[in-house]
């Protein structure tokens, strides 16, 4: 136990919900602030800036829909990864798993003749089967090798990256297309229809409310959920129980990958109706659907909060890039921060605050003395 | 004659585009003997290079362009060791935080310096790769032959006992995370200063995240380093070489792919490899 002037910190290992939303808005806005003096650096009123944002953002239906159009692929991504996590499989790969799922759609789009309505569940299928085979060989390698997730997937990003540009630029270039670097573009049936009004392509949308709750009822209730579970806690206990730690994983890979290749389906079926540059095709989704996990704490349906709060700042960049001609990549400023101040924060959780400033004029004979701050114990 | 110039000529370049990852990796394998893994690389790289070019174009002096981008470099990675270090936090996500905040953060500052000439470049590359070869052997002699190098690999391998014998277990952390940072920011400068005098975004291209891999199927060995730090070079070079017969952006993958070959052939369990034992893992004081 240690004092804080009034208050007293006590450890309690099992934070309650309250605490960790706090915590969380604590460090969001932690990572809000420091943006501010980022824009300031930068040559930007960080008030004109957060006004912009505001306005962008939140102002009207418009505005909104823009942020939950952004959010769809972050969810997707999301909640793979949230399952991936709670698996303690380090998928950095969603980027790579989200373009490999959007060259299985196009494919479908453009090369197989399928009548009606069906082409666009084919397109699903085909971008999870692709996404999920895009996780098939770090996981493998992991399984079987013991080789580092983190770089293999990180390495099949840069793979499927350059994959799509070669794509475009090659065999897949548009004949109709004046020579730019697309593919020709979808048949009326391989486009996902929008909310009217708007550009929001619901259909994807249903698809990732639909996974995170199924995700959610997956780890809560069934088998493998409870699989995950253990082995993302211990996995020696898991072996002891019977649990085979390389199906698991690997349906744990298969899924989070897919998910994420769902999202380049609605990218390409939903948005640009096209396969075209993969820096287009995808504006980092994959990675910020790091920060979505690791803030949604690995719960699927507090991914869908998560995933809105990253799509509003998705927004906020395509605002700020036209009012005050910031480069896009100021979302990475947001992302890596807000990154950084939820890992930092992360301690606090553990602990319990209490207001109890009678106890201090009392007595002050705890080894903690009274208005010692908390030092980092590193040393 | 022509065909032994090609050849001079390509061993030039690849060697020149394998100092920075050399640089690189020399840093991070430091880092991480120390117990503490870096996935910030790439984030301190851009910082470097944009900070080497901007103070290079401002005072036309390359060398204090350098010299900043280290100190940048250094200053990225003591983020990363407060967070991972102090705080006791995930050190894998706290190195993409500092990847994705580098990469954001130099998008946003370097958004005027795009494509402005540089004058005064680093007029000598085979200097900068000379000086890569010796801190090379210099951190072989000081990890395997001083009392330094032994206090710098148990606490990586053993924390708690290095503890126990009066090494300052932090502050060793403290001080081979920010030498890879310094590491890194110069190889950034490298890049903006020498190889390419220009500032481009994104202009590392995926090279800090070779450079961790290096570290890895070198098994933590500077001397080994070196020769994937020359083959990496080589492959990086060949992809613009090779232009003439093969699509570009399937050059481009070469180096990546050919990673993910060399950690699958390399492996053989963590522990094979010889990765320091508390590799990932924050030191408690009084935990064992």
């Amino acid at each position: 136990m240690r004092r804080l002037g009034p208050l007293v910190l006590e450890p309690d290992p099992v934070p309650p919900p309250a605490r960790v939303l706090g915590v969380s808005l604590f460090a969001i806005a932690g990572a809000l602030l420091v943006a501010g003096g980022v824009f300031a650096a930068y040559g930007a009123d960080p008030l004109v800036a957060y006004g912009v944002i505001v306005r962008g953002t939140f102002a009207g239906l418009r505005e909104a829909s823009e942020v939950v159009r952004r959010t769809i692929p972050l969810l997707l991504c999301g909640v793979g990864l949230a399952l991936a996590f709670r698996a303690q499989f380090w998928n950095i790969g969603a980027e790579g798993q989200l373009l490999a799922g959007a060259v299985g759609a196009t494919a479908v789009a453009l090369f197989v003749p399928i009548p009606g309505p069906w082409v666009l569940v084919a397109m699903f299928a085909a971008g999870f089967a692709a996404g999920a085979l895009w996780g098939l060989l770090p996981a493998l390698l992991r399984l079987r090798l013991s080789v580092n997730e983190v770089l293999t997937t990180l390495m099949m990003n840069y793979i499927a990256l350059y994959g799509v540009a070669w794509l475009i630029h090659g065999p897949w270039k548009g004949a109709t297309q004046f020579g730019f670097a697309y593919t020709d573009a979808f048949p009326e049936a391989a486009r996902l229809p929008l909310l009217a009004g708007t550009r929001v392509h619901w259909p994807t949308l249903a698809v990732g409310l639909v996974l995170a709750a199924a995700l959610a009822f997956l780890l809560a209730r069934t088998r493998l959920g409870f699989e995950v579970r253990v082995l993302g806690q211990n996995p020696t206990a898991g072996r002891y129980a019977g649990i085979d730690p390389a199906r698991t994983l690997l349906a744990v890979v298969l899924l989070s990958a897919g998910a994420a290749g769902l999202a380049g389906v609605g990218e390409v079926a939903g948005v640009h109706h096209k396969l075209l540059d993969p820096g287009q095709v995808s504006l980092g989704y994959g990675y910020a659907a790091i920060v979505v996990a690791w803030l949604a704490r690995g719960s699927p349906l507090a991914a869908v909060l998560t995933a809105t709060l990253l799509g509003a700042i998705f927004t906020s960049g395509d605002v700020l890039k036209v009012a005050l001609q910031m480069p896009f990549r100021v979302t990475d400023v947001f992302n890596g921060l807000i990154l950084f101040f939820l890992i930092g924060s992360e301690r606090l959780l553990a602990v319990r605050i209490r207001w109890a400033p009678a106890a201090t004029a009392a007595v002050p004979a705890e080894p903690g003395v009274p208005g010692t701050p908390e030092t980092g114990g590193g040393s | 004659m022509e065909e032994g110039n090609w050849i001079l000529a390509t061993v030039i370049r690849a060697v020149a585009l394998g100092t920075p990852i050399l640089w690189g990796t020399l840093g991070e394998i430091t880092a991480e003997r120390s117990g503490v893994i870096n996935l910030g690389v790439e984030g301190m790289m851009i910082l470097g290079a944009l900070a080497a070019f901007v103070v290079a174009h401002l005072t036309g002096q390359p060398t204090a362009g350098l010299v900043v981008a280290a100190a940048v470099g250094g200053a990225a990675a003591l983020l990363h060791a407060f967070i991972s270090i102090t705080l006791r936090a995930n050190q894998y996500v706290s190195g993409l935080a500092l990847t994705m905040f580098g990469l954001g953060l130099a998008g946003l500052l370097g958004r005027g310096w795009e494509g402005r000439p540089l004058l005064d470049t680093l007029p000598e590359i085979s200097a900068l790769t000379y000086a890569g070869l010796g801190v090379a052997v210099a951190l072989w002699v000081v990890f395997y032959h001083t009392r330094w190098g032994i206090v710098l690999r148990s606490v990586g391998e053993m924390p708690a006992a290095a503890d126990a014998l009066g090494v300052n277990v932090a502050l060793v952390r403290y001080l081979a995370v920010a030498f890879g940072g310094v590491m890194a920011g110069a190889a950034g400068a490298f890049l903006s200063l020498a190889y390419r005098p220009a500032w481009t975004e994104g202009m590392t291209a995926g090279m800090g995240w070779i450079v961790i891999a290096i570290a890895i199927f070198a098994a933590w060995d500077p001397l080994r380093a070196v020769a994937g730090a020359l083959l990496f070079g080589a492959l990086f070079h060949l992809s613009f070489r090779l232009q003439a017969w093969v699509a570009p952006e399937l050059l481009k993958m070469m180096p990546f792919a050919f990673t993910i070959l060399a950690l699958a052939a390399t492996a053989g369990g963590r522990r094979g490899l010889g990765a320091p034992e508390a590799l990932g893992t924050p030191y408690v004081t009084g935990e064992r």
